[in-house]
């Protein structure tokens, strides 16, 4: 019931919303040979080996593997923060070629702007595209009540919890209505209950808003619980080694017996890629 | 001394159990009192001090006068006749209009220093360097350049505020979070919006640093600077009190000096300091 409440306010605020991308038809994502390479002062270490990915428009892919596996480093390139050393990056058929609001990055840290309010942070971005300032405070307080937090507008961000700073942060995303939400461990930093309770919250405004959503995320039981598709990472190069489609029904209790089956099939992927002799079997696998 | 002989022994206990009764009183009663009445009782103490030594005539009055003759010499100074008033009037506007141009050159040079490399590589070291100089050994080549005048004091306070606030604007600039850049970038912010939304105000803290030490050092050679002028100024007052070997007209007007050197902190840079780290939550609100 509450996820219909949910589901039908998104649905009358679409309009609202401004340009509401029909993403239906169009890739919204394809990542095509994208590969990383830094050179610092110890030579060139390759982050990444070339990687292909194709997202569906509303699908919810997970990016799972151990730290220093490069998932971050290419959600950053798909951001446009940083550039690909090889290989292109396609949003809605278009080029990346820098930053875009079409395409909006969660942080672990929450990075909200401490000299700013609850309120002027979600509106940041739509003042940044020129949207005119009672439109932007409408926006803004939708979005604060879709992630329950109507009451903390004029709140400041050392205010907040932890996990009231992640939904602010969403909210902030939100509010551009971005084809894609890109969010690199958005729940790392918060305690069990709360990101159980914003695994929760997030399926809800996922299945309202139909984004596509890639989430990156080292736990095996957020990437089941959330992913349509999980993909494993290898670290040192950082590659993909197995993809997993998730057919589980929606929403998803964690106690579910699939979800825990499912789950120990993942992990034990995760396993095989983190000791250093499977490591070679693996990649010997799929190459 | 060692050999403590009987009857003594009680006078020494006494005189110990009367100090072990004081103490705790006074113990008790000064946190009691709150900061302000602490404040005040140090300073009446200080002035009691004061008038005690002037006093005691070791020195003779027109080198040290008494409280009641810098009071006095304060209210005839305020007073319809006196040039006090005006005197601060003249100091406080070369302060402003100094102060103003530091502010708008300092957070350029600033801006420029953090942002582009070779700025900061030629540049940055000469503002670095310039920083060691103080201020006040511009002016005789203000007073070359420029001659006995308005803008050579000017010059000189711009060269005691300019640099701190520069390197205030730099460095809260360098040390801004990567993570508010790259927030903001992906949300769309670039170019001045990027600068004026983001870099500035995440830099804010550090940059209030340097502006309150620009403003101190800028007040410091502005007294400096005036010592050597002949026009009417507070400086001029603390030399021609020195002239007329009024030590009571020089006490005043350091009075004065601090006076207007504590109401600026507390009206202008301690609640724009206050609201800051409220904001960013470094204090209890």
């Amino acid at each position: 019931m509450f996820f219909q409440t949910i589901a039908s306010a998104a649905r009358d605020a679409e309009p609202a919303a401004g340009s509401a991308q029909s993403t239906q038809g169009s890739i919204p994502l394809r990542i095509e040979g994208v590969s990383k390479i830094y050179s610092g002062r110890a030579g060139e270490v390759e982050a990444l080996r070339p990687i292909d990915i194709d997202v569906a428009p509303g699908e919810f892919v997970c990016l799972l593997g151990p730290s220093g596996c490069g998932k971050s480093t290419l959600l950053s390139i798909i951001a446009g923060l940083e550039p690909a050393t090889t290989g292109t990056v396609w949003a809605n058929e278009q080029k990346v070629r820098g930053p875009g609001t079409d395409r909006v990055l969660l942080f672990q840290e929450a990075a909200l702007f401490p000299w700013l309010d609850v309120q002027r942070n979600v509106e940041f971005g739509l003042r940044q595209i020129g949207t005119p300032r009672k439109e932007r405070a409408a926006l803004a307080r939708y979005f604060l009540e879709l992630v329950h937090l109507q009451g903390f507008e004029r709140s400041y961000v050392h205010q907040l919890s932890g996990g009231m700073r992640q939904r602010v942060a969403i909210a902030r995303g939100l509010a551009l209505n971005p084809a894609v939400l890109l969010m690199d461990e958005p729940f790392g930093a918060l305690d069990a209950l709360t990101r159980d309770k914003l695994h929760a919250e997030l399926e809800l405004i996922w299945a309202a808003t139909r984004k596509t959503v890639l989430f990156v995320t080292h736990n095996v039981r957020e990437a089941v619980a959330l992913g349509d598709r999980v993909l494993v990472f290898a670290p040192r190069p950082g590659r993909i080694v197995r993809e997993f489609r998730i057919d589980l029904p929606r929403p998803r209790a964690l106690e579910d017996h699939a979800l825990v089956d499912q789950a120990k099939e993942v992990l034990a992927a995760l396993q095989g890629v983190m000791e250093p002799e499977t490591q070679e079997a693996v990649y010997g696998e799929r190459h | 001394m060692a050999n403590v002989t009987e009857p003594a022994a009680p006078a020494t206990e006494t005189s110990a159990a009367s100090t072990k009764v004081a103490r705790p009183a006074l113990r008790r009663l000064l946190p009691a009192l709150g900061p302000w009445v602490r404040r005040l009782i140090f300073y009446l103490a200080l002035l009691a001090l004061w008038q005690l030594i002037a006093n005691s005539a070791i020195w003779p009055d027109y080198l040290l006068p008494t409280p009641g003759e810098v009071f006095s010499d304060l209210v005839t100074g305020f007073g319809s006749g006196g040039q006090y008033l005006q005197a601060s009037l003249v100091s406080l506007q070369r302060l402003a209009i100094g102060y103003a141009i530091s502010l708008v050159l300092g957070v350029v040079l600033g801006l420029l220093m953090a942002r582009v490399r070779l700025f900061n590589e030629t540049v940055g070291s000469l503002v670095l360097g310039l920083q060691a100089l103080p201020s006040v050994c511009w002016l005789p080549l203000a007073v070359l350049w420029l001659g006995l005048s308005e803008q050579a004091i000017i010059f000189v306070v711009v060269m005691g505020a300019l640099f701190s606030i520069t390197l205030g604007v730099d460095a809260g600039v360098k040390n801004t979070p990567p993570i508010y850049l790259k927030a903001a970038r992906n949300l769309g912010a670039r170019g001045l919006a990027l600068s004026l939304q983001v870099v500035m105000p995440a830099a804010l803290p550090a940059i209030l640093v340097g502006l309150k030490q620009g403003w101190s050092f800028a007040w410091r050679s502005l007294m400096a600077g005036e010592l050597l002028f002949f026009t009417l100024s507070l400086g001029n007052l603390l030399e021609t009190g020195r002239d007329l070997n009024d030590a009571a007209q020089v006490v005043s007007v350091m009075f004065v000096i601090i006076a207007i050197g504590v109401v600026i902190n507390s009206l202008i840079f301690a609640p724009i300091e206050r609201r800051v780290r409220e904001r960013w939550g470094l204090q209890p609100t």
